[in-house]
This record gives structure tokens, sequence and C-alpha cells, in this order.
């Protein structure tokens, strides 16, 4: 790799890490709307089953398969006060790192981190630790999320009992 | 309401409670459970000594283990078996797993392939019907240690039904189709509505949470709490179209040995084999196809219960088979009075079309799995529930919902029976005198 081409890899590095830092802010602030806005509308989020952290959609049972009509509805439902378990909120606090990013065809990214998710609520922690894998696209004004993808490395849910914040 | 099935009676070596901690007072038609049922560390203690260790408990699905020498291991009633299908025999062999050397683990992984295992600590290694093969430097041992006698252990008793295999750590257990009673027609109708052959998803929902097990049997088969614990949820079914307006309806059954089911008609589609505007055009044929199967095969009153009507069943103590706009396999365990440990599978038809499949498993995580828009609030309630008991000030649970005529799905009455049950196996290990 030239010095150059080393340098916009650095550069595009720290790009993806503002916008995926922007993004945990959104979710750490229940901010859920405009969190919304960054997906396409043939975007997909999905997380897979701790045991089959492969997990395809078209045969496996998932955690989680959302398009974006599901994506749009679990943002409704979380808004709602009739969302119980989240009804009030968790304090949540979503870390990024180890964040690698290759360029895909057609002005697309794929883009690897590490992430945990902290929540807390009515005097009780957990976390979830994992890795996410993202397809992002550029849009006129910053990034756009294609796909993205929390597998968990936990090896179940038993430490934290379900899914219903988002990850 | 009965279905005619034998009551399985334990032999009456415990004695009952002087006070019950279940009031069943027909005539007052009023049906109470002392809180201290959820709460009581001495309770739970018991549960395990005269439910967990007494009744058969479901340990897997033979199709989880098609080949030769395929394993699963996970904990059965709080143990740790491992269930393997024998390379010799072909048998579904279920094993306490530990060396019967020194105690370790000889399974060490949740699921694979594999002819021997061996205990990694001394290396003794066992085949897959359990006999010991290898024993390091047997010579060291005089001739007091028989080896044909030191293979694994197996669970006391081991059988199945329809594919669901079941265990029971007591010797003297009534078989596996008299203790379920009526519980097989409805498995029956499980099975034969998938075509007679059925098998689990890949993909398994492992969960606990912060509430009595008991709980989670009466939310499990708990129609009167739908409307209000999941309106985002029938929100959500609108929103995509679903037609509610059909509502839901129909009835408890008492399967026999604390069994109970409701089946009732409800709005939402369901993969076998009722379709609805969501599924799509395309997978109308599909579902027309499978229906038409099933009246042929059954004839159309046993075809209409498969494919219209929900099922939402308790097999006592713990095993749950949810057939509605998914099918749940659902076991659970108490390693406290306030945890429950959850193990959920996806059932399916063997060879469902891939478009179905589909639907079956969005179905699946969208209600019934902990990142659906369901089950969270199913949590929150029961975990709820368990921190109002710890307030004391009220001591009872009232069940009594529908007692004054005859009782429907979103009554109580399944409840009942389980709970009923419940009290009999306990005898005097639930008694107010010693829950006060």
């Amino acid at each position: 790799m030239t010095a150059v081409a080393a340098q916009r890899q650095v550069l595009l590095r720290q790009q993806v890490e503002e916008f995926l830092y922007a993004e945990a802010a959104l979710l750490d602030a229940w901010d859920l709307d405009d969190w919304l806005l960054l997906f396409d509308e043939d975007a997909k989020y999905e997380v897979p089953c701790n045991d089959a952290p492969d997990g395809d959609p078209a045969h496996d049972l998932m955690l989680i398969d959302d398009n974006y009509v599901r994506l749009a509805a679990r943002v409704t439902r979380l808004n709602n006060r009739r969302a119980h378990r989240e009804y009030p909120h968790s304090r949540t606090n979503h870390q990024v790192f180890n964040v690698r990013v290759r360029e895909l065809p057609a002005e697309e990214l794929s883009v690897t981190a590490s992430f945990t998710v902290w929540r807390f609520r009515a005097g009780r922690s957990s976390c979830y630790v994992g890795k996410y894998r993202y397809r992002l696209r550029r849009g006129d004004d910053g990034f756009r999320i294609a796909a993205k993808r929390a597998e968990l490395d936990m090896t179940d849910l038993r430490s934290v009992g379900d899914v219903a914040i988002i990850l | 309401m009965s279905t005619g099935v034998e009551p399985w009676v334990t032999p009456a070596t415990e004695s009952a409670a002087q006070l019950p901690i279940v009031v069943d007072d027909p005539a007052g038609q009023r049906f109470r459970v002392h809180r201290s049922a959820m709460t009581s560390p001495e309770i739970h203690r018991a549960e395990i000594d005269r439910i967990f260790a007494k009744s058969w408990l479901y340990v897997g699905h033979e199709s989880e283990i098609p080949e030769p020498g395929d394993f699963v291991r996970r904990p059965v009633g709080g143990r740790p078996i491992f269930m393997v299908r024998g390379v010799q025999t072909g048998d579904v062999n279920v094993f306490h797993n530990t060396c019967t050397h020194r105690g370790a683990l000889v399974c060490r992984q949740d699921s694979g392939n594999s002819k021997v295992f061996q205990c990694f600590y001394h290396a003794w290694t066992f085949d897959s019907e359990g006999r010991l093969k290898g024993v390091p430097d047997r010579d060291a041992y005089a001739g007091g240690v028989n080896f044909d006698e030191l293979g694994l252990k197996r669970v006391a008793r081991v059988e199945s039904y329809r594919g669901f295999v079941f265990a029971s750590f007591d010797p003297g257990i009534v078989d596996l189709r008299t203790y379920l009673a009526g519980a097989k027609d409805y498995i029956d109708l499980v099975v034969d509505g998938c075509g007679g052959s059925v098998e689990m998803a890949r993909g398994t929902n492992q969960y606990s949470f912060a509430a009595n097990w008991k709980l989670l049997v009466e939310n499990s088969f708990d129609g009167y709490h739908a409307e209000s614990t999941h309106d985002t949820y029938f929100k959500y079914l609108v929103s995509i179209g679903t037609d509610l307006r059909g509502g839901v309806s129909g009835r408890p059954v008492d399967l026999g040995n604390g069994h109970a089911v409701i089946e009732y008609s409800a709005p939402w589609g369901r993969p076998v084999a009722k379709w609805e505007p969501l599924f799509g055009e395309d997978a109308r044929t599909e579902i027309d196809r499978l229906r038409g199967d099933l009246v042929a095969r059954h004839g159309e009153d046993r075809a209409h219960a498969m494919a219209e009507v929900n099922r939402n069943m308790l097999i006592y103590p713990n095993l749950i088979i949810n057939d509605i706009m998914s099918v749940t396999v659902r076991t659970f365990y108490p390693p406290a009075p306030d945890t429950v440990d959850v193990t959920a599978w996806a059932l399916a038809p063997s060879n469902e079309p891939a478009s179905l499949r589909h639907r079956r498993l969005d179905s699946f995580l969208t209600f019934l799995g902990p990142g659906g828009f369901a089950t969270p609030d199913d949590i929150e309630a029961l975990e709820s529930c368990q921190q109002g008991f710890a307030g004391g000030g009220v001591e009872w649970n009232d069940i009594s919902r529908g007692m004054g005529r005859s009782p429907m799905a979103n009554d109580e009455e399944q409840m009942r029976v389980f709970w009923r049950r419940w009290q009999h196996q306990m005898g005097a290990a639930a008694d107010l005198a010693g829950a006060r």
C-alpha cells in the first residue's frame, strides 16, 4: 500500500468511526426517530441466535430479522409507553471499537467492529458483547446504513434476559 | 372440559397438606394460591425433589440427532445430561454427563457427532452406547473393579412420543404414554398437521429472568393478558395488514395429570395452514395445497383442528408446546425460587417449502422470541409480579376467572388444572403452616 493509499484508509476509518459514534449517541439518547433516518429503505437489521451466529433468516431462527418496515415498527413500539419492558427506558451505553473498513464495489463499505452495550434499569445491569457487521453507502450528506448485523459473543441470553433494546 | 382420561395417581406415600397452599373452593367459585409458592426457598427445594425428580421431563427431539453418533448436551431438571444416537443400535441414549471414574463431564460440546466420549481428565473413554472402552494403565487396578459396570450412567427412564424425547430420574414412574394422557392427542395434532415429520429449526432461544417458573407456566397459556400486555404487538400486526376483527374464541381442556391446553381461533395466519393477506398471493396456492392434503388424509374436522385452531399446551410440569402463528417448544427450570432458565426452539415440518419456513420463523421471532415485540413484555410482567410478591402485605393470588361459567380460552381453568396437580404432588410440602 502506498503512503497515500494508507493515509486514505486511515481517513476513511476515521470517518466511519465518527459515523458509528454518532449512531451510538442517538441510541443512548433514545432518539430513535433520528436513528431510523440513518437507514436506507431497503436496509436490514439482524441479530442471530447465540448458538448460530452465522444464522441466515431464510432458514434459521433469528433473534431479530427486521426489514425497514419492521425496523420502523420497532421504533414506533419502543416510543410507546406500552412497550412495557422498556417503559421506563433502560439507560444504555453503546461502545464501539476495533473498527475495520473494507471498500466494496458501487461506493459501498463493509465495516466490522466490536461492541459492548451496557444496559441499566431498575437497579440491575447487563452487558451485551459481540461483533457488528455493517454495510454502509455513501450518501450526499454522509453514510447511510444498508445493513446492520449484531452477532453476540455471549453463549446465551441468560445474563441479559432479552434483546428488547436496540444493539 | 374433561377428556375422560384416567388421572395417574401417585402412590400415597406422602401425606396431603393440612392447610394447602392452593385453595380450591368450587362451591364458593374461588381459587387462590398463596404467594409463598413463588417465593419460599423450602418450597423450591421440595419442588426439585417432588416434581422435577418425579416427572417426565423433556430432553429434546429425535430430529436433533438424526445420524449415528449425533449428540446434544443440555441440562434437564437442572442436571447435566446428554442425548446421543447410538452408533451400534441407532437408539436414542440419554446419559448423565459425568465420568464414572471421578466425575468430570464427558460431553463438553453443546452438539456434534462423535463415536466416542473421552473424559479429558484421565482419558477414560466411552462409546456412544455408554460402554467403557478405554482406561489408561488398566493393569494398575486390582480385581475389585469391574469395568463392565462402569459404563456411562443412563438416566433412570427414557421414552419418546412422536419424536419428543422425555427422561425421568424416577425409576418407578408410569410409562410416558400413560403420563401424557390426553396430551398425546394434541401432540398428534401438531405433528400430523406438519405432515407427520417435524424438526427443530437451527437457532435456539436461551434466556433467563427473575421470576418464579410457575408464573411462566401460567403466562404460556394465559389468554386474558394478551390484549393489555401485548397491545404494541397487536398494533404492529394491524400496521402490516392483519385483520384482528375476528378476535379470539375458544376453550380450555383438562388433559389429565396436570397437563392442559387452550384451543381457540385467532385472527393471525398459520403456516399450517391458514392463509392471511400478509403471506402474499404466492403463498396462497401452497397453503391451499397443504390444507387440501390434510383434509384428504385426516378428514375435514381434524384438518380444521390442525389448520385453523391454535393450541397453547402445558405438558406438566415444564414443557410448553404452543402451536399458534408458529410452533414453539419451550422448556424451563428454576435454579432458584425467583429465577427461571428458559430454552425454546421453533418446530417445523421437515420438508417445509422455503417461503413458508421463512414466514414461520419470521412470525416466531416477532411474537415468541426474546428480541420480538411480545416476549420482553411478558418477562417484564412476570418479573413485576415477583417483585410485587416480595413486598408482602397481600398473601394470595386469585385464579378464579371463569369458575362460574363454562370456562373460555381467556379464563384461568387451565392454570387451575396445573395448580391442582402441583398441590397434589407437593402434598405436605405445600402447607400454609410451613409457609408462614
